[in-house]
């Protein structure tokens, strides 16, 4: 069977600063996999590099054994097309610490804007699914509000349903609930359960502990851009192999 | 002092003051609607990481700013012909402040653009979006309804800047002042309406910006 994603030997520098040195990460069909550890060990960047949002120097990701970003032509290393690549990002999805909704849109269009203009359905076909997925999340009623008239927890969700209605194999989230009041946490930590209770193939970048514990099959502790220690959550948690992961884990608060 | 005011002779002209500030509703919103194209793609190209887009786009904007509009319009009118450019005197006039407006559109344009977030181009990424569908999609309006407000206040100061094209004999509002001024030597009472004349044009033009505004407000 071929792997969904298969990341090696990931290299990423700015300028002098090497931010990854060297990571494999391997998932399959369905897993849920949470990237754990402190800010500045890489979590976030390594997933950016999957929908090449950063470039990076080293390495290969493939999605479905397809080469994501870069391809070697005679020899020669180099970054594919935009279009391709444009092409390339829908087979993630991808939800933002800070939302990054469209301010100028309406809940329903920020989630057709995609469905029309990339995958080129018709307006009703893309309104169908747009309110399918905002129903999902609990939003329907609030299709028509701006970004602006909807809290935090909201917009975190409309943007799932953003991504997620653009039918990608695999959901790439960064910090989803980082820029949130603690009230609104939950709401949107109950989306992503739902969607992981449904199959849907996730990489979860996130400082919630015992949401990571919860939802995820397998558990990713980075430490200075690279794998410190990775597996069950439920022997992780428990028993850490590695000083640094004990370190990390008594200074998370699990809520 | 034994001026009296007699507006008399400044009425019975009066369709030639409307005749005139038509002309310079014409030649505003034609040089402006120009400026407007410069100024978007100045803006963009002043935001670009290539040299090659961001340094001549600099430079157009320094020279123009720069350089007083009443000596562009001099410049446009008659030395542009001695180099083989020959325009009548209202294209002419179209032209210089068409440029005039782009290099001042293109700065509030920028500062717009300035003030979109980041992570909306990311987010146009992460759902397939070109560089250019997020562009028109999502940059450009977010932007335009950022500078709304300083928009307004440029587009009447370049609305003020067509009386300018008196100085080389276009016949809008300022030129007829004048003409009717020598004509009738009523002075004061010719001032008084064309100054007026401009002001509730000024006003109407505020009006009609701030109704763009809040129709267009993005709601926070």
């Amino acid at each position: 069977m071929t792997k969904l994603l298969e990341i090696r030997d990931l290299h990423k520098r700015y300028g002098a600063t090497e931010v990854l040195k060297g990571v494999d990460c391997d998932m399959a069909k369905g897993d849920v996999v949470c990237v754990i550890g402190s800010s500045g060990s890489g979590k976030t960047t390594m997933l950016r590099c999957i929908n090449m949002l950063e470039e990076f120097q080293g390495g290969t990701i493939r999605i479905n054994d397809e080469e994501i970003g870069y391809e070697t032509v005679g020899g020669m290393r180099r970054r594919k097309r935009e279009r391709e690549i444009a092409r390339q990002r829908l087979l993630t999805g991808m939800a933002f610490q800070q939302f990054n909704l469209f301010p100028h849109l309406t809940a329903l269009d920020n989630v057709t804007l995609g469905l029309i203009k990339v995958k080129k359905l018709s307006r009703a076909e893309a309104r169908t699914i747009a309110e399918r997925w905002l129903e999902r999340v609990g939003l329907l009623a609030r299709k028509d509000h701006y970004p602006g008239q909807l809290s935090g927890g909201q917009q975190q969700r409309v943007a799932i349903a953003r991504a997620i209605a653009m039918n990608p194999l695999l959901m790439l989230f960064d910090e989803v609930t980082s820029a949130l009041d603690p009230e609104l946490v939950n709401e949107v930590l109950q989306v992503i359960k739902d969607l992981a209770r449904d199959g849907m193939s996730m990489l979860i970048v996130t400082h919630e502990m015992r949401f990571a514990y919860e939802v995820a099959n397998r558990v990713i502790f980075m430490n200075q851009g690279r794998i410190g220690e990775e597996g069950d959550p439920r022997e992780m948690f428990v028993t850490p192999k590695t000083e640094r992961l004990a370190e990390f884990l008594k200074t998370s608060t699990f809520r | 002092m034994g001026y009296t005011l007699n507006f008399d002779a400044v009425w019975r002209s009066f369709d030639r003051l409307l005749a005139g500030l038509g002309l310079s509703l014409m030649l505003a919103i034609v040089a402006i609607a120009i400026g407007c194209v410069i100024g978007l793609v100045v803006a963009f190209a002043l935001r670009s990481p290539s040299g090659l887009l961001r340094r001549p786009a600099g430079l157009y904007v320094t020279v123009i700013r720069n350089t007083p509009i009443l000596v562009l319009v001099l410049f446009t009118y008659f030395a542009l012909p001695q180099l083989g450019v020959r325009l009548d005197k209202i294209n002419s006039f179209i032209a210089t402040l068409a440029i005039y407006s782009g290099a001042y559109l293109a700065e509030v344009f920028r500062a717009g653009l300035i003030a979109v977030p980041p992570g909306l181009r990311e987010a146009g990424l992460a759902i397939g979006l070109t560089e250019m569908q997020i562009r028109t999609s999502i940059t450009l309006p977010v932007m335009l309804r950022n500078v709304l407000p300083a928009l307004s206040s440029t587009f009447i100061s370049l609305f003020k800047d067509t009386s300018l094209a008196a100085a080389i004999a276009v016949p809008e509002l300022t030129f007829e002042a004048r003409k009717i001024n020598v004509e009738t030597f009523r002075v004061v009472e010719t001032w008084i309406v064309a100054s007026c004349l401009y002001v509730a044009t000024c006003t109407v033009l505020a009006a009609l910006m701030r109704r763009i505004e809040r129709r267009l407000a993005i709601l926070r």
